[in-house]
Formats: structure tokens, sequence, C-alpha cells
């Protein structure tokens, strides 16, 4: 699919066969502590294109002869990072024939692997710094991972050592109870995967198509498996007191965000999360511990999680009075504790900024979730709404996470407008923009138009480019 | 074996089945009601990270201060992103641009409205609150109690919202009435859409 946009692979750094071709003449020759030395220092120099290549075909040498120990050169290896590699990858030497030589030895990525040197989708940032969005356009199957998956933060990401971190429980309880991550994780657990949204993704696109991609549409949507105790089990170890109804839900960052959570909901599903895909927490996603409300918008579900007080009322805090309501400008009035992610879908391909090259089949394909549970259906229409037509559902389809929906499409050539409306298990089903503008009111500026979940439109040009449009009518 | 609560009268059946069967072979356990983890939170734990203000005001540390003081504070820590008028400076380089503070009367029900401290917030209790926590942005929770009282009050008067004279502490603060306190309703959703 990449490679169908045009824009991804002339990014590329070519590869200088020159270096790399001197690095494998010199395969098999014995090499001297001096002449290891001489490398070493050569990637200190202001290195020009292929310089790392040849470092690390040699640290390669030295792994095999046993010479990486006695000059000390596996310090150096992380410094292949900053070659040129994209985000993520280390930076190697490409065989001429891979068949005909061996691999690179194991153990080069110091114990933690990195995605190959070719791969390039990274997270795209907006100006200030505050959000960063999932490459949705070349996203694949229904997990995000980790290191795409889109980020929202109040006040960056603080570094914060486990060690010290202590999450407290306080407020109308019996017992307060402070918890160390080690503490956390004697509990039972549960894992489950569940989409995450922000309740603004989207909103911007409420009175007309202004976002180029999908990734800037959209992005603003992951899934990870997550792993953590229920509230409700931490929860029973302080105990309730009469008249609780509210636990304010605090975390450790800059701007000690802080959301009002319904004791309900802390008792059905909320999570504390330690774990993400297989492993910790990331940094930008909550290290050590956050909470996690599944559907529910995803500011509340507060990373670096440090405290929880239960209330008898909520806090109307800033994050849920002046910011995460959403203005009626019909009425003046603004809707408060909006937490629910309703059903939502788009196509991720084909998507904005691609280009078709030429009729035939396309695998039309895109995501689906809702936030009140598992989808029921997605229906695709290839004609602007006209007609809708019913896309497979790829399986499991599961609660509250994102669903892979496909649709067989033979292109004629012809303009075409294409959509996904998705149908949750409660019947509700994708609105238009219209409607939504109708239920809501109109925004053109100074406030954000939250839980904007309208179908959303890619046009199709002859000349087979895809551009973000909103369907008239 | 590890068996998850709610199967938990499958494996007493089980259990049971399986010790009329063989005796002694298989052990089955189920999960406790109370663990022993972690340690009490002592009052001193509590009070250190205890900053939450409800509209009611409970909980709002001792101090004072008016509009003069808040002046002063203001144009030396605030005024740089949120502007010499309190009218916002948008364009910040990597950071969210300064809100804009006061100012939007009547604009909500339009599709441009401003929304401020002055327009929108429906209580000053998280104006005291969401300063101590997360402002300024460059020094969050810098500012002292009697600071982020004289900060609020400056913002404010400049809003229309308090008399100048006001001196704000723990107990007229509560009670300042914002001008959208009854502007906000129950989430009507899932709206029926057609």
């Amino acid at each position: 699919m990449g490679a169908m946009t045009g824009s991804t692979d002339s990014k590329r750094p070519t590869v200088t066969v020159g270096a790399a071709e001197e690095a494998l003449s010199r395969l098999g020759e014995p090499i001297t502590e001096a002449q290891a030395k001489a490398i070493a220092a050569l990637e200190d120099c202001a290195c020009k294109e292929g310089m790392f290549a040849l470092a690390v075909t040699r640290r390669q040498l030295f792994a095999a002869t046993g010479l990486v120990a006695a000059v000390g050169m596996t310090a150096m290896l992380p410094r292949a990072a900053d070659a040129k590699a994209p985000p993520g990858a280390v930076e190697y030497p490409v065989q001429a024939d891979p068949t005909k030589e061996q691999g690179r030895m194991l153990g080069l990525d110091g114990g933690y692997g990195s995605r190959s040197q070719f791969e390039t989708e990274t997270r795209w940032a907006n100006a200030t710094k505050t959000t960063s969005f999932s490459p949705l356009q070349n996203s694949y199957g229904t997990i995000t991972p980790s290191g795409l998956h889109y980020e929202r933060h109040h006040a960056g990401i603080p570094n914060i050592d486990p060690a010290r971190h202590r999450l407290v429980i306080h407020g109308m309880v019996e017992r307060p109870i402070k918890y160390s991550l080690a503490d956390l994780k004697r509990f039972p657990t549960l894992s489950r995967t569940y989409f995450m949204e922000c309740s603004g993704t989207t909103g911007w696109e409420i009175m007309e198509a202004s976002e180029p991609t999908v990734q800037r549409t959209h992005g603003l949507v992951s899934t990870s498996e997550w792993t953590g105790v229920p509230l409700s089990t931490l929860l029973k170890q302080s105990g309730l007191k009469p008249g609780a109804k509210w636990v304010l839900a605090e975390g450790a960052d800059a701007a000690v965000m802080s959301r009002s959570v319904p004791l309900d909901k802390c008792l059905t599903d909320a999570l504390i999360v330690f774990a993400q895909n297989g492993e910790a927490l990331r940094p930008e996603q909550g290290y050590p511990m956050r909470l996690f409300l599944p559907g529910w918008e995803g500011n509340m579900s507060i990373k670096w999680l440090r405290r929880l007080e239960v209330s008898d009322k909520p806090f109307y805090t800033r994050e849920e009075t002046s910011k995460y309501t959403d203005l009626i400008t019909t009425t003046g009035k603004a809707r408060i504790f909006t937490f629910t992610m309703e059903a939502k879908s788009v196509i991720t391909f084909p998507s904005g900024e691609m280009k078709l090259p030429g009729v035939g089949f396309y695998e039309i394909t895109g995501l689906a979730w809702s936030g009140r549970g598992k989808i029921a259906r997605v229906e695709v229409s290839t004609d602007g709404g006209k007609r809708w037509n019913l896309a497979t559902l790829q399986d499991p389809v599961l609660s509250i996470s994102q669903t892979r929906f496909r649709f067989p499409w033979i292109w004629d050539g012809t303009p075409a407008v294409i959509q996904s409306r998705a149908t949750d298990e409660t019947g509700y089903s994708q609105p238009t923009h219209q409607q939504l503008i109708a239920a809501r009111g109109p925004l053109e500026s100074g406030a954000q138009f939250y839980h904007m979940n309208a179908v959303q439109s890619w046009g199709i040009a002859a000349d087979g480019s895809v551009k973000n449009v909103h369907p008239p009518g | 074996m590890c068996i998850r609560p709610v199967e938990r009268g499958h494996a007493a059946l089980l259990a049971a089945l399986t010790m009329l069967a063989v005796p002694g072979l298989a052990i089955s356990q189920s999960y406790p009601s109370k663990f022993n983890f972690g340690v009490p939170a002592s009052s001193q734990d509590i009070e250190s990270m205890n900053i939450a203000i409800a509209p009611d005001g409970k909980n709002l540390p001792a101090g004072r201060g008016d509009y003069a003081a808040g002046k002063k504070v203001y144009e030396t820590k605030c005024g740089a992103c949120h502007g010499a008028n309190l009218q916002g400076v948008a364009g910040l380089p990597s950071m969210p641009a300064g809100a804009a503070l006061i100012g939007g009367r009547g604009t909500l029900a339009t599709k441009n409205p401003v929304l401020t401290v002055e327009s929108y917030w429906p209580y000053a209790t998280t104006l005291f609150d969401y300063i101590r926590r997360a402002m300024p942005y460059t020094t969050p929770g810098s500012l002292t109690a009697d600071e982020i009282y004289a900060v609020s009050a400056y913002i404010l008067v400049e809003g229309n919202i308090i008399d100048q004279a006001m001196v704000l502490d723990a107990q007229t603060l509560p009670r300042v009435q914002m001008p959208n306190r009854d502007g906000f309703i129950p989430d009507p959703r899932p709206e029926l859409f057609k």
C-alpha cells in the first residue's frame, strides 16, 4: 500500500554499494586490534553515507573473532542508531546476495529487536506537539504497534522511575492504601484487547474535509492488548464508604492531569494497566501504570496514575469543564460528562493522498469500532452513499476493540466516492456530518467538536488519486 | 491451576468430583477475596498529593489574595502566554496556544464561540485547582497559595465577574458565581438520527 502512495520509497537513503563491497571484500581477513581501534575512531567522524554500513559490518567481524570484548567496542553498538535508519530501526548494510554469505549474528540488537530499516511509518505530530497520530493508512490487522500508538499529552511525557512511583487510593474508603508497581503486579490480572480514541478525533472535519490523509483525520485511535488489575479489586481492598459515587483519577505528569470517573465504571470494567502488547507500558502511554476505561474517551484513562480519590461528587476539573465538554451551538448549552466513544469506522485503503495505479481489482479495507460493544456490521458504498453493501468482518470481532473489514471492488476508472458505515451490537449506526450538525449545531471555530463519528468519504478521481471529500447532500 | 472467580462454581464442583474419584490427585484453588498487598497510606502520603478542589471548596488551603497582588503575579508569570490583555497568545512554539481567559460572553450560541474562564467555566474553584496543578506552563506547581488566590482574583475581576475590592480565600472563592454556571447539561446520547 505504501508503494501506491508514491511518497515513502523516494525518501529512503540509497545504499552506498562501494562501502558494502569494501566491507564484503574484507570478510574473513584477520583483524588486528590496531585496525579495530582505527575503525572505532572512524565512527567518531562526521560520517558520510555508507560509513556506518562499513562500521556495522566490521563490528560483526569483531564479534566473530572475539575482538569486541578485547577492544571494548560493544559500547559502540548503540551508536548505530545514529545512522540514517528511520526511527525504531538500525541501519545495516544490504547484502548483494543474502544467500551467498552469512547473515548478521543475533545479539547485535542488544537483545531487543528493531524493525526493518526499510520501514518508515511514523506517528505524525501536530504543531503544538500535544498529539501524535497513528499511520492508519498502512496499518494491518487490528493491533497498533506500541511505537505507533497515538499520543495525547497535556504536559509532555514524564520520565518516571517505577521504583519510586506509588498509587494512593483514599477519600471515601475505609482503608487508604498505597501501592508500588510490584504490589500491583501481585494481584490477579486480566488482559483485554481494547481500542482507545481521543474524543477530539476528526472533530476538525465536521464542517469541511480538511486534512489530507487518514492518519491526520482518524489517527487518534489505536488498539492494544492491555494487561492490568481490575480497579474493582483495588477498591474492594480499600472498602467503599456509603455515599461513594465518583473517583478522581490523577496523573503524575506536569499537568497533574485529573478526571472524575463515575464509581459504576470503576466497579465494572476499569483496569489499572501496567502492560501493553505483552511488555511494560511505553512511557508515552503512562509508564509505569495508567487507568484504562474501556470505550470511553481516551483522556479519562489517566496516564502515570498516582492517585485515586473516592468522592460523593465529581470535582469539575478543568479537563471536564473547560475542555472535553460538547458545546451545542444552537442552544449555547454544553454537554458535560460525555464519556462514550460511539460507533465509528474509516476506510484505510484506499485513502487520502494515495493513487490507484489503474482500473481493476482492489480490496477496500478499514477499521470499525464502538465504545458500546462489538461491531455488528460494516457497510461499504462506492457510489457516495446511494447503495450500501455488507463488508466482511475479520474474526475475531472483539467488544470495544477495532474490527478490520474488507470489501472486494472492481474500479472501472470513473470517479467514485467510497465510504464505510459501522453499526454496533446496540443497533447504533454512524451518522452523516449533516445529521451531527443538525443535532449539535454548526461549529466553525473557537471550540473543539468532540465525539465526531460521521461517515468518512474518500473521493477517487479518474486518474486514481484519492482525496478527503465531503459528499454533496 | 488457576480458576477465574466467575468459574468458582465449576471449580468447586470439579474439586468435589476429583476428590471423590482420586483423593489427593488434584488440588483446586480459588481466588481469595482479600489480598494484603500495598501498605496503609499515611496521612502524610495523602496530604502531600491531596490537591483536588471540588466546587464546595473543601480542601482549599489557607491564604488570600486580591486584584492588586494578582496583577503582579499575572504580569510576571502568566502574561507571556495568555497576553497582556488576557486574550490569549496563539502560535507559541511546540506548546499549546496560551488560552484566552476573558471575553466571549454571548458567543456560546454561535458557530464561532469564544470559550474562556469568563464565558464558559462553571466554577471558580476549578481556576484555583488548575492553576495550582498545571500553571505556569514552564514552572508548574511553583505558585504559593497566596499567589494563586491573587491571580484568580485578577482574572475574575478582569472578566467582570467579581468586584475589584474582593479578597479571595478558602471561604470566598467557592461563593463566586460564574456567568456560565448553568450552562451545562447531561449527555443525551445516543442521539436518535432520522
